[in-house]
């Protein structure tokens, strides 16, 4: 088998082992990434909201946000694990498609 | 290491946009020069193993959360310029859609994980490996030092970028405007996070990848291949 088909069954893979990121922290109890906390966690850490960081983080409103589907956050660990594994294969469907389209410009003629 | 909407101020988000300009600019016409049709799927994979990595969370237990780049892999592959276009693809795809980075960061993030980070790794790797064998084990090593080192500095660049803030930005009452943690927290726990857990899995990622191509495709590994 050619490698780049390898390389494509290697990142299928990766997209459905992917829940392990979202799992393995539930696990152990670890919390979000030093410096991407929400506005909630802020206010536990340093006992108010920088004015600044509340105005600018509602800046954009993500249609997936955090890889789980709008409205799922509550939901169990099995649909948050789907909702992870379908947000992989759409983002890297989309990864895909840009770099396509900028190879075409990018391409040497 | 995906820095937020309202951790850095308008200020420091403008000057690495104008920064990351440039940058982008001369990827373009780089690549624009040596890409051939056929390495087009090459750079998709690239941008699609970055994009997937990042989602890999490894937690410290009891703490925080981090994650591999892959961007030292994709450099070693692709060239230090091909690998800048393909992780601004994932990290913008990233911050637009998932919300994971801001877009107002969009710059001061690419700046760290999409041209430091392959930069520097890409020429720690060429540094150490030198003009060894493709498959010698020497390169195997390079490619871990370089994924763990690479990694540090772009996290240190990451705890720099927060850790200033405090300095530019604060209200007539002291309070911090943006990101509220200073230098003397920022940088060190930045820092030693990486130094002790998430650099080894960059490292390890890097390594190993190195090991499989020498055996099933060192063709991919060869000088000329690459997209310089």
């Amino acid at each position: 088998m050619k490698i780049i088909s390898k390389l494509w069954i290697f990142i299928s893979v990766l997209i459905i082992l992917s829940p392990l990121g979202l799992l393995l922290p539930e696990r152990f109890k670890a919390s979000s990434a030093w410096g991407e906390w929400g506005a909630d966690e802020m206010r536990q850490l340093v006992g108010y909201i920088p004015k600044g960081l509340e105005k600018f983080s509602r800046f954009w409103s993500a249609p997936i946000p955090d890889y789980t589907l709008k409205g799922w956050e509550e939901k169990p660990l099995v649909s948050l694990s789907l909702a992870y594994i379908f947000s992989a294969a759409i983002g890297i469907f989309i990864c895909v498609g840009v770099v396509f389209i900028l190879g075409k410009f990018l391409r040497k003629k | 290491m995906h820095i937020p909407d309202g951790y850095l101020g308008p200020g420091t988000c403008g000057v690495f946009y104008l920064i990351m300009l440039p940058i982008w600019t001369i990827a373009s016409r780089i690549v624009k020069r040596t890409l051939n049709a056929r390495q087009v799927p090459l750079l998709a994979i690239g941008a699609a193993f970055s994009f997937v990595i990042m989602m890999f969370n490894i937690p410290i237990p009891g703490g925080t959360t981090g994650h591999a780049v892959g961007g030292v892999l994709v450099a070693i592959l692709l060239g230090p310029w091909a690998a800048c276009i393909a992780i601004t693809v994932a990290l913008v795809i990233q911050a637009l859609l998932f919300g994971d980075g801001g877009i107002t960061a969009i710059g001061a993030n690419c700046f760290n994980l999409a041209f430091v980070l392959p930069f520097a790794g890409y020429y720690i790797y060429k540094t150490i490996s030198y003009k060894t064998p493709i498959s010698s084990r020497r390169r195997v090593i390079a490619a871990g030092i370089a994924g763990y080192l690479a990694l540090n500095i772009a996290a240190g660049l990451t705890g720099l970028m927060f850790g200033i803030q405090p300095l530019l930005y604060k209200t007539a009452n002291g309070r911090a405007l943006y990101c509220p943690y200073g230098l003397n927290i920022a940088l060190p726990v930045m820092l030693g996070e990486h130094l002790l857990v998430f650099g080894w899995v960059e490292a390890i990622v890097t390594a190993l990848a190195i090991k499989y191509l020498q055996k099933h495709s060192p063709e991919l590994l060869a000088e000329g291949r690459r997209i310089e």
